[in-house]
């Protein structure tokens, strides 16, 4: 079951957004409804389920309703329409106080502006939550310390944020949003405001902890590489709806529409793309192949090079003609003697810009007489 | 009740006059919101004067022992921690030192005790200042309904003359000093009504935010977050607040306050502008030891700034 699914969900910001629902969901587009009614469209028919243990991320330019969506699950804003389940039971009908409790025990925030108090220092920030909950001084600061530990900032427990960096401020933020042990970790453009290099970090940090932790993240971003980075599934928003949703390869190598392509553009695609997608099948052949029945099969092929595998299919080296064709006539019987040098090998799951370090670092085996 | 049946006689009165409404002002239209206000208070008098009498016992009381203890105090002990309060609140300890010796100065005058009487007069209507201002300014930053209406009226407070405080206040506390400390409490109460309510309505939208996203309850918020954060503005509000209690000290004296005020009301009468001179003096002394303490630990309470 997912942990968190999303049926219909629309917010519509006004005075009488059930009226405007009506029409919104006769399908007036979202510029019209503003200029007819006054009314804003945050969201139209969001539809979408975040398994456990899952990073999904949302992305969109501003005004697309990403940070409305993150809202509408914590309640800091009301949905107009729609159904929010958490674990199976529907958010947006909880009574104020079991809202409370949700937010408490099941949900942790991080803003982009990191948000923090600023007349609290360290310790006191990350153990709001606990705090908030009613947990014992004693228990709540030991709690804090451990995770203050975590994200790195040993020794600062009594700084105060304004005393901190921005990269320093958003580990606080981290911490206070873990420290309750939340299921579901809400990041709202939780690095956007940090500078390129620290944001990097930050993201290598996520990355670090949900190793760990396998929380269930929503992360809200505008950056198509972060959001490709840190995603097991993107959502991408425009203008309130939702245009597609998938892993970061569909999003890149099978966009919808021009308008996710546009996003593409500027990706770093060898950071997204892995192996896998540019594998071609090999037709490998087996050790055991004598050097002239080899040299045969690589000519039909039109191939001056081949992968030689054991008889598991287990991959032992690579060929050239030009070394099958001495093995021939040295008079052996299997290709053994024929092997280069163990070629660089990837996973499947490496990244190409890993690939392509590899390929630089070392010169490719003698392509033979061809 | 008798203002409605008053209301429908002024209506009688003011349709049969209605032939001459071009020529002159008509008479039988004029409101007699004096004689209803009057009539009122006299009322409010006849029928609560006890509670007056109990509210005017309790302030009379502490005042006197507030000022009984001032008084008993050494006044180099006096000065001593007056001083030692200003150092702590601004940091400054030549600041410190100068307004200690300012107060010398001013006993040196003869109006030490004067002095004193002022203070605790004081002390005592800003404590009822922010003991009221406080709550009122937190309804208003949390309930729109509250904001709309309070809103008006402190405008109307804030232009309405201030000797015009003065009358209602001898009518239920008789002259004298509780009549003064009532004056000035609600000549002082605005500004700490209103800057309570800016402050915490400019605490930063998003830290609120977090602290609600972490489920926090609305008086968590409040006392956990926002009221912290809004303390320098709530500071400033004592400040303005403790700066129009000293001017409205000085009118009160014209009901009996006594202290400072009354030593110029005195010099008034007689012409005699030294007289008027030293205590005027005095107050301003009076006035820049409480502005400096009060905006000194509103600047030590302000964490936006980053240090500390």
């Amino acid at each position: 079951m997912a942990k968190i699914e999303v049926r219909n969900l629309y917010k519509i910001f006004g005075p009488r957004p059930h009226e405007v629902l009506l029409q919104v969901r006769d399908g007036v587009s979202k510029d019209e409804i503003l200029a007819k009614t006054g009314h804003t469209v945050g969201l139209d028919d969001i539809s979408l389920s975040v398994e456990q243990g899952e990073t999904f991320v949302v992305m969109g330019l501003s005004g697309s309703g990403k940070s409305t969506f993150v809202r509408c699950v914590n309640r800091l804003i009301e949905a107009t329409a729609g159904e929010i389940l958490f674990d199976g039971s529907d958010v947006l009908k909880l009574s104020k106080t079991d809202v409370k409790q949700l937010r408490r025990e099941k949900l942790g925030m991080v803003f982009q502006s990191f948000a923090l108090f600023p007349h609290r220092n360290v310790v006191h920030n990350v153990a709001y939550g606990l705090q908030v909950q009613g947990v014992p001084r004693e228990e709540r600061h030991q709690r804090a310390q451990r995770w203050i530990d975590v994200v790195g900032l040993t020794g600062y427990e009594h700084a105060r944020p304004g005393q901190l960096s921005g990269g320093m401020q958003q580990r606080v933020g981290l911490a206070r949003a873990l420290c309750t042990d939340p299921e579901v970790l809400l990041m709202d453009e939780a690095f956007s405001a940090l500078d390129p290099l620290i944001r990097r970090e930050m993201q290598d940090e996520l990355i670090r902890l949900q190793q760990e932790l396998h929380k269930t993240i929503i992360f809200i971003t505008h950056d198509l590489d972060e959001a490709l980075r840190l995603g097991d599934r993107v959502a991408i928003l425009k203008d309130g709806r939702l245009v597609q949703i998938g892993t970061p390869v569909e999003i890149i190598t099978n966009p919808v529409d021009g308008y996710v392509e546009a996003f593409g553009r500027d990706v770093n695609r060898t950071r997204v793309l892995t192996a896998q997608a540019i594998m071609d099948r090999a037709t490998p052949i087996p050790v055991s192949t004598s050097p002239r029945q080899a040299m045969n099969s690589m000519h039909e092929l039109h191939q001056g090079i081949d992968y030689v595998v054991d008889g598991n299919r287990r991959y032992l080296g690579v060929v050239t003609t030009e070394a099958v064709a001495a093995a021939a006539s040295r008079g052996d019987t299997n290709l053994a003697g024929a092997l280069a040098e163990s070629a660089p090998t990837a996973a499947p799951n490496d990244v190409l810009e890993n690939l392509l370090a590899l390929i630089g670092s070392q010169p490719p085996p003698d392509r033979g007489a061809r | 009740m008798n203002v409605f049946s008053q209301l429908g006689t002024w209506f009688q009165e003011c349709s049969a006059s209605l032939g001459s409404v071009f020529s002159t002002f008509p008479e039988g239209c004029q409101i007699p919101l004096k004689e209803w206000t009057n009539d009122g208070l006299k009322s409010l008098v006849r029928n609560y004067g006890s509670i007056f009498d109990v509210v005017n016992d309790q302030i009379l009381f502490i005042l006197r022992r507030l000022e009984g203890a001032l008084l008993a105090l050494p006044w180099w002990l006096v000065i001593l921690a007056i001083g030692v309060v200003a150092w702590h609140a601004s940091g400054k300890r030549g600041l410190a030192v100068g307004l200690a010796l300012s107060l010398v100065v001013i006993g040196m005058f003869g109006l030490w005790e004067d002095t004193v009487r002022t203070l605790a007069i004081m002390l005592i209507a800003t404590t009822l200042t922010v003991m009221v201002g406080l709550p009122i300014g937190i309804l208003m930053a949390t309930i729109r309904a509250v904001r709309a209406t309070v809103n008006p009226i402190l405008d109307g407070m804030q232009t309405m003359p201030s000797f015009v405080y003065l009358i209602p206040m001898v009518f239920f506390f008789g002259l004298g000093n509780v009549a003064a400390i009532f004056a000035i409490f609600i000549y002082a109460v605005p500004p700490m009504i209103r800057l309570t309510n800016l402050g915490l309505r400019l605490v930063d939208k998003q830290v609120v935010e977090a602290a609600e996203a972490f489920g926090a309850s609305t008086v968590q918020v409040l006392w956990g977050v926002r009221l912290p954060l809004a303390m320098p503005t709530i500071m400033a509000g004592v400040n303005q607040s403790i700066m129009m209690a000293l001017a409205m000290a000085v009118i009160a004296s014209m009901i009996g306050a006594r202290g400072l005020g009354a030593e110029v009301l005195r010099g008034v009468n007689n012409g005699n502008v030294g007289q008027g001179l030293e205590a005027g003096l005095a107050i301003v002394v009076l006035a820049v030891i409480l502005d400096r303490v009060t905006a000194g630990y509103g600047r030590r309470l302000d964490y936006s700034t980053g240090s500390s």
